[in-house]
This record gives structure tokens, C-alpha cells and sequence, in this order.
């Protein structure tokens, strides 16, 4: 019983960082059809900007709880100026044609944000520790985790609750429902498809930089920190289905699950249950969990 | 007549200058080329990659200003001057392979000094032997290197791994500290593997009774710990053995801290002082660490590593920890070997083979202590060690490393002609410790 319950909760709170990021890949998926590669380096870019937001904070000898302030306020930051410089600066321009060479597009900048970020922040490590210890500890039968964990939780939560409710119960999400569907006939319909694109990659960046931001308080953030959530980030898409918010949810717990179960009981199939896991999906549904089949446009 | 001899006299004037010129320029373009591979981008370009780097331009302007303290106080590599290209480690090891070559065949290096990923130490040590050309392995620890294989061209300046584990679990029995059980953390490649074997080997015959429990095995890189600590902390032993670095360890640290791990268990990192000035306080007291060498903190007192810290110290804002160390060894031992070759064959630039003959079986001395090129056929050296406990000095506002214990090289490193695993296994005979 003990296990299963640090299971539930190691999973659940590595679901919910994965979550955070793997929605914006999802969503950028759906609606511009780019497998973002460069996602993970707007993660790190968030990282960093908080890290140095956080810093102003403590400078400035604010209370504690506003460096949770500042780490939102660094995500946003982040999505204002990179997403329409990304957006409108390159990926534009390459619409309409080959989904292989807008990954490599990605990747290419990637790379140079890896440099760039480099440039900016240096190669010496950050720590912003201090929103680490907020919200003190939690006992659980044996175990002592740190509070800040389970605000992971609920960020994920709210923020997912909040992206399905804007493109199922808002106007603004029909339109982007309606550009999924089918950009052509959005546009002849009037709607400005560019418009939704920006914005829609910007929402991608935006949750991209808030995982980066939220995960800063628990690590070093150093050149690097962009490569491995982006590989898990694919993988979660992968197993919900590309472009589906629920299948990023239910995704996220598979693997987080996975994963949490791999390291209690088989710990050196840690990276291997992931795997599985997606390939066995791939077997059984290679769309995806969450993904209908749709009939290919001629 | 008067303009052809004025017009010859010049002609033989200008010939003469060009020729003169020429041969300065010559003069002026001998330099020792050496080519520096390390991490300068990636997950290990902040803790090993970049100190290393700025360990060698640190070393190489004293070189070149014939600022070192003797016997390193010749100018340059016997008065030559030396040009150091720095390239990225980062990529992958084939990357590495085709990288190496082109330092060679290209960029016409005389040697190349490099490598903190064991797996590009593995991909790159045979393409240097079968090109003869010289190669250098400052810092990547796997011992399979010299052991699986022979090289006439190829050194490593460091010990291997094997030496921290060895240390690790002699620190613990020479402190008594009780172990009942212990648990390990330890990154899923040839380093993390290699340490948590060698670990485990020792503790077999230094603490035949205690029993290893959870062996956490993380993909490098991972970043988030929680579920690992999780289990680490649902079977408490009395000890966790860790040879995470970089980015992961202080992440470890970070998330471990907290939950208390530190108090449940006595934590012992094999390689964990580089963490230590950037991480300060968030250290828990009293963690047991290696360096990989006696460096940084622990390192021996001597004139040599006075200078080294306090000129590393002045150009990067702080002290150095273990890759500076590691690289700072390789440079000294690599100026020694060009000042000996060229010694020997009428102050010329060494060739490959000359360079190859004076390290082989060198000794010399680092900011580290003594550096012995003694295993591998005189390839592969050997060196002391130290272990110690941290505690954070609240005046200084840094950690301090106390309770130190060294180690001889001869305690802690296989004999010559011995695998690792096979010397360990046999109970460390020969193994020399007073």
C-alpha cells in the first residue's frame, strides 16, 4: 500500500511537469502542424528568465511569495518576445511546405538557441532555490516531499483546465478549432489564419517557458537543460496522439506512472518503461491515444 | 656601370632582406600547436568543460610569459611559443573522431589534449594510434581504456576511476563509519556504471557485511530526481554512494536536500567538490566527497599550488576544483615531455614519436602532488587522492572540505600489469597505504 501510494504521488508530480511542457508541443502541433524541436529551448529559455526575474526579487528584498510572481511574469516575458520573432521571423516562411523540413528548421534553431542562450546567461549555473522551500514540507507515510511539488500539481491542472476551456468554450477557440480543421476553409471563412497561428504559437511558448520556470526552483539551470524534456515532451505527445490536449494529459500520467513504477521496482528500466509504453501504443494505435484517424487530403 | 652595380647592390639588398625576412617569419611561425577538446557547450560544459578551458588559457599565457614557477619557467616549450585551439567536445564521439582528425590532418596540431566523456576517450584513442599521432586524455575517467587496450601515442595524465571508489571505502572504514546497507545513485553510462562496480567491489572486502540496496540508475541528464529520491528513502540504509557530477548532482542535491535524505543516510559522493562554490550552503554538512585527486580544497600545500590557485583564482573569480586541476597536470606534464624531446634532439620541435618516448614512464610535479605515468605500459598515470566531510564556514561564506585524509597512489590505483576489476576482486593486493 505504501508503495503504491509513493508511486501515485512520483508519478503524479512528474506527470504534471511533463504536462506543462508537452501541452504547448501538442498545441503548436495541432494547429501548425510543426513538431517543434525548438520547444525544449524555449523551456530553458524560461528557466532563465526566471531565474534572473527571481533574482531581481531578491534584490529588491521582496517577500518571498513574489518570485512566484516573477517566474509567471518570466514565462510571459518570454512568449511576448520570442514567439512573434519566431513565428513571424522564420517559421512563416516556410509554411506549406514539407513537415520534415520544418523540424529541421527546428532543430537548426535549437541549435542556436543553445548558443544564444549561452551568449546571454553564460555558462555558469543559476539557482533560484528560494520559491523551493514556500511552501515547506509534506509527510507521507515514510516519505517527506517538498510542498512545492504538489504546486506543480495544481499548475498543471489549472493550466490544462484552462487551455481546454478557451478552445472549447470560448469563440476565439472555435476559431483555432475551426484552422485545425481545416485552414483553407477558415480563411475563406474569414478568418485571419496567420493571426491564429501567431497566437497559438505564442500560447506553445508561453507553456513551454512556464514549465522551464516552475522547474527552475528545483534544479541548476545550465547550458543543457533543453535536451531531455523535449525528448520526453515527443514522447508524451506520441503515446495521447498528436494535437490532442486529453491525450497530452492522459500521456503525461502513462509515462510519469511508467517511469515512477520503473525506478521503485525495476530501477535500471527506468528509461525503458517509457519506450515500451509508447511503442506498445504505436502497436495498438499508431495516431496516437486521443487521435482520430483522418482521411488524407488529396 | 655605377647604375647596374647600384641597381645589383640593391637587387642583392632586397634578396637578402626577403630572405631574411622569410627565415624570421619562419622563425616567427614555429609555435607548438596544441589542440584542446572539452565540453564547451552542453550538460557538462559549466562543471568540467569550461573550468578546464579556462585552466589552460590560464597555463598557457604563463607559459608563453614565462611566468611558471620553475622547473615550468622556460618560455613557451623550450622557448617555443604555444597556440592553443579550443574545440568543443560536445556532439557525440563520431563527432569527436571526425573533430580529432581534423585537428591533426587540417589545423596541423603537434598534440591534442582532451576528452572528459569516457565514451569519446574509447572512440578517439584508437583513430590518434593509428594515425601516430599524440594524444592526451586529461580528465575522462572509464579504466578500460589502457586496460582493454595498447597504445604508443595515446596517454592519459590522470588516474581512473577506480581510485575514488577505493578511497571512498577506505575513508569509511579508517572513520568507522557503520555500514549496515547502503544505497546507490549512479548515471546510466560507462561512468556511472564503472563507479558504481568499482564501489561495490570495495565495499565487498573492506565491509564483507553490509549489503547493497536500492541502485538507482538515472539516464545523464535527467534532471528531475524526486521519484529516485523517493525510493532511495523507502529502504533507508545507512548509506548512499553517488557518483552523479555537474548539472545532476547539484540537481540531487537540490531535491534531496530538503526531503531529508541527507539526515536519513550518510552521503558519499566519489566526485562531488566541483559543486561545492557554486552550490555554497545548499551542501549538507558533513557529506563525505572525493575529487577525483587530491584538488581544490583538498589539495596538498606546495609552492606549485599556491601559484595554480591563486592564478587560476585571479583571471576566473574562483578557486579551481577538479577539471582545472586535471588539465593543469596534463599541460605540465606535456611541457615537460616537449622540453625533455627537445632536449634531446637539438632544440627542434618534437616530433610525435620523441613526444611519446619522453612521457612514457614520466613523473612530474602537479598542483596536485606527484604525477606517475606507472600503469597502461607507462601510459597511463597514476596519483595520490583525498576524501573529506564538508561544512559550510558561515564567515568565509563558503564550504569548507575538513577531516581530510590522503591516500598514496599506490593504495588506491591497481598495480601495473593488474585489471581494475581483478585487483579489486582479489582484495587490493599490493596496495601500498602507509
Amino acid at each position: 500500500m505504501g508503495l503504491a501510494v509513493t508511486i501515485l504521488i512520483d508519478g503524479l508530480t512528474y506527470a504534471s511537469w511533463l504536462f506543462i511542457v508537452a501541452l504547448g508541443l501538442t498545441l503548436v502541433f495541432g494547429v501548425l502542424k510543426i513538431l517543434n524541436i525548438a520547444h525544449g529551448s524555449f523551456y530553458a529559455l524560461g528557466a532563465y528568465a526566471a531565474a534572473t526575474f527571481v533574482g531581481w526579487v531578491a534584490t529588491m528584498k521582496w517577500a518571498p511569495g513574489w518570485s512566484l510572481v516573477a517566474m509567471l511574469l518570466a514565462a510571459i516575458a518570454i512568449a511576448v518576445l520570442i514567439a512573434p520573432l519566431t513565428e513571424r521571423g522564420l517559421l512563416r516562411f516556410f509554411y506549406g511546405h514539407d513537415e520534415v523540413l520544418l523540424v529541421l528548421v527546428t532543430y537548426a534553431l535549437f541549435l542556436c538557441m543553445e548558443d544564444i542562450t549561452k551568449l546571454i546567461w553564460g555558462a555558469n549555473p543559476y539557482y533560484v532555490s528560494e520559491p523551493y522551500s514556500l511552501f515547506g514540507n509534506v509527510e507521507i507515510g515514510n516519505q517527506i516531499y517538498v510542498g512545492y511539488d504538489f504546486l506543480l500539481v495544481v499548475l498543471a491542472v489549472v493550466v490544462g483546465v484552462a487551455v481546454w476551456w478557451a478552445l472549447n468554450r470560448t469563440r476565439q477557440g472555435k476559431i483555432v478549432t475551426a484552422v485545425i480543421h481545416s485552414p483553407e476553409i477558415a480563411s475563406s471563412m474569414g478568418i485571419q489564419v496567420s493571426k491564429v497561428y501567431m497566437h497559438a504559437f505564442g500560447v506553445g511558448v508561453f507553456l513551454a517557458a512556464l514549465g522551464g520556470a516552475f522547474t527552475a526552483p528545483m534544479i541548476s539551470v545550465q547550458p543543457g537543460v533543453s535536451v531531455g524534456v523535449i525528448i520526453l515532451s515527443f514522447a508524451v505527445v506520441i503515446i495521447g496522439g498528436l494535437g490532442s490536449i486529453e491525450g497530452a494529459a492522459i500521456g503525461a500520467l502513462i509515462v510519469g506512472l511508467a517511469r515512477a513504477f520503473a525506478v521503485h521496482v525495476v530501477p535500471v528500466a527506468e528509461l525503458f518503461s517509457i519506450y515500451v509504453v509508447m511503442a506498445f501504443v504505436l502497436m495498438v494505435r499508431p495516431e496516437g491515444l486521443f487521435q482520430r484517424i483522418q482521411a488524407r487530403k488529396i | 656601370m655605377r647604375n647596374v652595380s647600384t641597381r645589383k647592390n640593391f637587387r642583392t639588398l632586397a634578396l637578402t632582406t626577403a630572405l631574411a625576412s622569410a627565415s624570421l617569419l619562419a622563425g616567427a611561425q614555429e609555435t607548438f600547436k596544441i589542440g584542446v577538446v572539452s565540453f564547451l557547450s552542453g550538460q557538462a560544459a559549466e562543471s568540467f568543460g569550461i573550468p578546464a578551458v579556462n585552466g589552460a588559457k590560464v597555463l598557457v599565457d604563463a607559459f608563453n610569459k614565462g611566468q611558471a614557477p620553475a622547473p615550468y619557467n622556460k618560455k613557451g616549450f623550450g622557448g617555443m611559443p604555444i597556440e592553443a585551439l579550443y574545440i568543443d567536445e560536445n556532439g557525440g564521439a563520431t563527432k569527436q573522431v571526425q573533430e580529432l582528425r581534423n585537428l591533426y590532418d587540417r589545423e596541423k596540431v603537434d598534440a591534442v589534449v582532451g576528452y572528459v566523456g569516457s565514451g569519446d576517450c574509447l572512440a578517439v584513442a584508437p583513430v590518434a594510434e593509428e594515425m601516430k599521432k599524440f594524444l592526451i586524455l586529461y580528465d575522462c575517467g572509464t579504466p578500460r581504456i589502457f586496460e582493454d587496450g595498447k597504445y604508443n601515442y595515446v596517454f592519459r595524465t590522470a588516474a581512473h576511476a577506480t581510485m575514488d571508489n577505493v578511497a571512498l571505502a577506505r575513508y569509511l572504514k579508517s572513520r568507522n563509519v557503520p555500514v549496515k546497507s547502503y544505497n546507490m545513485i549512479n548515471q546510466d553510462y560507462a561512468w556511472g556504471q564503472d563507479s558504481r562496480k568499482d564501489f561495490m567491489f570495495s565495499m565487498e572486502k573492506l565491509y564483507p557485511d553490509a549489503k547493497p540496496g536500492e541502485d538507482q540508475l538515472p539516464k545523464f541528464g535527467a534532471g528531475q530526481y524526486g521519484t529516485e529520491i523517493s525510493a532511495l528513502m523507502a529502504k533507508p540504509a545507512d548509506l548512499v554512494h553517488s557518483s552523479l557530477w555537474g548539472g545532476d548532482l547539484q540537481a540531487f542535491i537540490m531535491q534531496s536536500a530538503p526531503r531529508g535524505l541527507f539526515k536519513r543516510s550518510q552521503v558519499v559522493l566519489s566526485a562531488g567538490d566541483h559543486v561545492l562554490p557554486s552550490l555554497g550552503e545548499k551542501v549538507p554538512d558533513g557529506t563525505i566527497l572525493g575529487a577525483r585527486g587530491a584538488y581544490g580544497l583538498m589539495a596538498p600545500k606546495s609552492a606549485l599550488n599556491d601559484w595554480w590557485w591563486e592564478s587560476y583564482s585571479k583571471a576566473n573569480n574562483v578557486y579551481p576544483v577538479q577539471a582545472p586541476y586535471r588539465m593543469a597536470q596534463a599541460l605540465l606534464g606535456l611541457k615537460l615531455a616537449a622540453e625533455k624531446a627537445m632536449a634531446a634532439n637539438g632544440g627542434k620541435k618534437p616530433t610525435a614519436e620523441q613526444l611519446a618516448a619522453a612521457l612514457k614512464n614520466s613523473e612530474w610535479d602537479s598542483p596536485a602532488g606527484k604525477i606517475r605515468m606507472t600503469l597502461g605500459g607507462g601510459n597511463q598515470a597514476i596519483q595520490e587522492t583525498a576524501i573529506g566531510r564538508t561544512r559550510w564556514d558561515a564567515g568565509k561564506k563558503m564550504v569548507m572540505i575538513e577531516d581530510i585524509q590522503r591516500f598514496p597512489a599506490e593504495c588506491v590505483n591497481p598495480p601495473a600489469n593488474m585489471k581494475s576489476d581483478d585487483w579489486l576482486k582479489a582484495g587490493f593486493p599490493g596496495a601500498k597505504c602507509n
